[in-house]
């Protein structure tokens, strides 16, 4: 149970406070709405770049990353096809710190053409080092395009090629902080060794001169139900093939997220889990295989990926994935193995509580879905989920012409 | 209106509070530890053995041995062990590092007693199946073709080798070690290594008076000592420093991986060395960052590490940069190496650091399971609780001087084994 308290600012500024007097330390979390589906089709990779630029400086601070080292501080962001979020930890006693240095750059930021220039090279050498000099590293770069043809969910994070990053101007930059980076697009997080009036406090003083402006409306087209079986094939220099399989499936928000997520533990969570088991071990086809969710807010996408062994075909690999998932439809799955997953999902709640930083994560995410609360009932959700709905969105979603693959050939 | 150019009064860490480890023995001699804290019904309970003997010409043993402990039971087939751990919602996880390997349970404390005999199982009785064996085998050589890939793992493997050479520390594993493998290796290592002499217990979390009574039944009465292993003990000459390039013709990046031998955590100079390594490459704010990254863009990221493990301790310096700019990037480390040689770190940068180091070392001090790895550091170091004042003295005292006497001493760029793997 994390337990929280919530008060908004005059401006829309949404805080919540989570007290915990176990420890010594303050976590100060920001969670704007606003990610790589917000983005421009010609400008991707935006809202990533934008997220390095948030740390180049304020419009009355001119570093951001020393202030908050000089009194014990750490910090870091990442940026999601849906959202952007900005994490500090530091001792409590120096909380005041983080309300400065994130309250100013909420205000604005100084727009230096030199962090720009820099940030632009930065996340370039991102994009090579994670998606083109790495083995298998541009997958997401063509899975997504293929499964979405209307949704921004089509471009990875890191954008669509480079140069969209390098050509990204000053103005641009103006703009989309003008647009997402406002108080009423925000969620404060503060917790730790904190009292909800001290951070109140804090709060007014600090954001709450901020003008507020109205939230953005988010208006993006909904991607069309797929109505026929895509494929593509390429040739890398990678020393295995491999095969991803994607499929549409619900939203974070949508009821039947739960049993989705619990497919996806039955067929790939731990080694008692049927793909592990059945498609490694016992018919040796795979040297790996996974399943996951892609867990966005719009409607996501259940992914299947594997490496065939050497002299396992592909039609082979495909046929065994394929089998699995019939199984999924055909029968219910037994009382054993539904409560084995539950009883994952239960002990790895207990243990998320143990981390400050992930409670407070957490509760930013949530109260962007709707409620902060339902952190604390997610598990019950989970174990309400029955053997039947299973097996009806197994039915619903593994379908031929639900589905993506891409044959990643090795050269 | 508040003046947002003045920044906030702040104040330095004065008390952190270590959860010390208490200390008992199960009825076999078996060496424990206990660290209790928190209010999430749960343990992680870990069974640290020390490698040993080590034998080049069986250099996968130790990491074969535990990852394959999973695998099967006279009473229980791999399968088995995977249902009857999942099924409680715990995880069992078997790691490797260089010093030690390791069978971590997590698990919530009332799924203690169904889980606690498996681990009792696979620790005392696993039987490696050749077909697990095989199958192993297989997917590791898989994922060594992938890895092999990767700059930063073939940089890793040619540092380690140049530093290390044929111990367990730098031995280059590749394909033809696995089809070296074969399971009476595994099976002697299992003899070995896995008794209750050679291994350490730690359990953090909740801890409950019948837990210590459950862990004597299973693990103190009936498991006993079969012969003495020896730790692996190593010893480190300095070696000339080189140049090892491995080129890719059509790297993007190139990964660079330098630096030598240095000193473990018993060392005095070692809380003061990393110190000097924090400015230099051990943080956001760190020179190499703020140069290489934040000001030229050669990189998404750059850092450097002290390392500390049994037998020794190395520094190392590492990057993915621009293949492009990968000289550059370079001269501009050896610039900011010399530079901590020949100029004082001014007050104002070493007063952040003091700062961040404290803060820092607050924020890792989470939870029971944190108190225990920090527990671990010293402990596995033959050092005692004393080495956190000591080190916390040393952040709160050292002098520019000192910095500058420690950089000379350990940063000699022309000594550094000097690893690019991609284009230059």
């Amino acid at each position: 149970m994390v337990l929280f308290d919530r008060f908004t600012l005059d401006n829309g500024l949404k805080v919540l406070v989570h007290e915990d007097p176990t420890t010594p330390m303050a976590v100060v979390n920001i969670l704007y709405d606003v990610g790589a589906r917000d983005e421009d089709p010609e400008k991707t990779g935006f809202a990533h770049l934008f997220e390095h630029l948030m740390f180049g400086g304020s419009v009355n601070i001119p570093t951001y990353d020393e202030p908050l080292q000089r009194v014990g501080g750490e910090n870091n962001a990442f940026t999601s096809n849906d959202i952007t979020n900005y994490y500090i930890t530091l001792p409590a006693v120096n909380l005041e710190t983080a309300f400065w240095l994130e309250s100013d750059r909420m205000l604005s930021l100084a727009f230096s053409e030199k962090s720009l220039e820099v940030q632009r090279n930065v996340v370039c050498e991102e994009f090579k080092q994670r998606y083109l000099n790495q083995p298998y590293g541009d997958v997401w770069l063509k899975l997504r395009p293929m499964a979405y043809k209307k949704h921004p969910y089509q471009w990875a994070t890191i954008g669509k090629v480079l140069e969209h990053i390098e050509n990204a101007t000053i103005n641009d930059v103006r703009d989309f902080f003008k647009k997402h980076y406002n108080p009423s697009n925000a969620i404060l997080v503060v917790g730790g060794s904190v009292k909800t009036e001290q951070v109140k406090l804090l709060a007014e003083k600090w954001f709450g001169d901020i003008p507020g402006l109205e939230k953005p409306v988010r208006n993006l087209e909904e991607e069309p139900a797929q109505t026929e079986e895509r494929t593509l094939t390429v040739q890398a220099d990678v020393p295995l093939n491999a095969i991803y399989k994607v499929f549409h499936m619900p939203s974070r928000n949508d009821e039947n997220y739960f049993t989705v997520d619990l497919i996806s533990d039955i067929l790939s969570r731990g080694n008692s889990s049927r793909l592990f088991r059945k498609l490694l071990k016992e018919q040796k086809l795979f040297s790996e295989i996974n399943a996951y969710l892609t867990g966005s807010l719009d409607a996501g996408l259940f992914v299947v990926e594997g490496k065939p062994l050497p002299g396992i075909s592909m039609q082979i690999a495909e046929e065994a994935i394929w089998h699995e998932l019939e199984q999924l439809k055909l029968e219910q799955v037994t009382p054993d193995e539904l409560t084995k997953v539950k009883n994952k999902i239960e002990s790895t709640m207990v243990f998320s509580e143990m981390s400050l930083l992930d409670k407070a994560m957490n509760l930013a995410f949530f109260e962007l879905l709707g409620d902060a609360d339902r952190l604390n009932s997610e598990t019950q959700k989970y174990l309400n989920v029955t053997a039947e709905q299973i097996r009806q969105q197994a039915q619903q979603i593994f379908r031929p012409e639900n589905s993506s693959t891409l044959y990643y050939l090795a050269n | 209106m508040i003046d947002r150019t003045l920044a906030p009064a702040f104040g330095q860490v004065e008390n952190i509070d270590l959860l010390h480890a208490m200390p008992y023995k199960l009825d076999n001699g078996l060496q424990c530890f206990v660290i209790d804290g928190g209010d999430q019904d749960l343990v992680r309970i870990e069974f640290i053995f020390s490698n040993v003997e080590w034998d080049m010409t069986k250099p996968l043993q130790a990491f074969a041995t535990n990852t394959l402990l999973n695998d099967g039971t006279s009473q229980y087939s791999a399968a088995q062990i995977a249902d009857k751990v999942d099924y409680y919602g715990a995880f069992l996880q078997t790691e490797y590092n260089f010093d030690q390997v390791t069978v971590t349970l997590y698990t919530l404390n009332k799924h203690l007693k169904s889980t606690l005999p498996i681990v009792k199982a696979i620790l005392t009785d696993s039987i490696f199946p050749q077909r697990e064996i095989e199958t192993f085998i297989l997917n590791q050589k898989q994922k060594l073709s992938v890895n092999m890939e990767k700059n930063d793992f073939v940089g890793r493997k040619v540092f380690n080798e140049a530093l290390f050479g044929n111990t367990l520390y730098g031995y280059d594993i590749d394909a033809a070690a696995y089809d070296h493998l074969n399971r009476s290796q595994v099976a002697e290592y299992f003899r070995k290594a896995y008794q209750p002499q050679n291994c350490t217990l730690i359990i953090a979390g909740k801890v409950k008076n019948e837990t210590l009574q459950e862990l004597n039944n299973i693990f103190g009465i009936d498991w006993n000592n079969a012969g003495v292993a020896t730790p692996n003990s190593f010893t480190f000459g300095k070696a000339e420093g080189a140049e090892h390039y491995v080129e890719k013709k059509d790297a993007l990046q190139s990964a660079i991986r330098i630096g030598q031998i240095a000193i473990n955590r018993g060392h005095t100079d070692f809380p003061g060395f990393q110190v000097l390594n924090t400015i230099l490459g051990g943080y956001f704010g760190s020179r190499l960052m703020a140069n290489i990254r934040e000001d030229k863009g050669f990189t998404y990221g750059i850092g450097s590490a002290l390392v500390s493990l049994k037998n020794t301790g190395y520094f190392f310096i590492a990057s993915e940069v621009g293949a492009d700019v990968c000289s550059q990037a370079m001269s501009e480390i050896e610039k900011e190496v010399n530079l901590l040689k020949d100029q004082k770190v001014s007050d104002g940068e070493l007063d952040l650091v003091r700062n961040y180091m404290l803060g820092s070392m607050l924020g890792s001090l989470e939870n029971a399971l944190s108190h225990a790895d920090k527990f671990k550091n010293i402990y596995f170091s033959g050092l005692d609780y004393d080495y956190y004042d000591t080190y916390i003295r040393v952040v709160r005292n050292i002098t520019p001087d000192d910095i500058i006497g420690l950089a000379n001493k350990y940063l000699n760029f022309e000594n550094f084994q000097k690893v690019i793997i991609g284009k230059k």
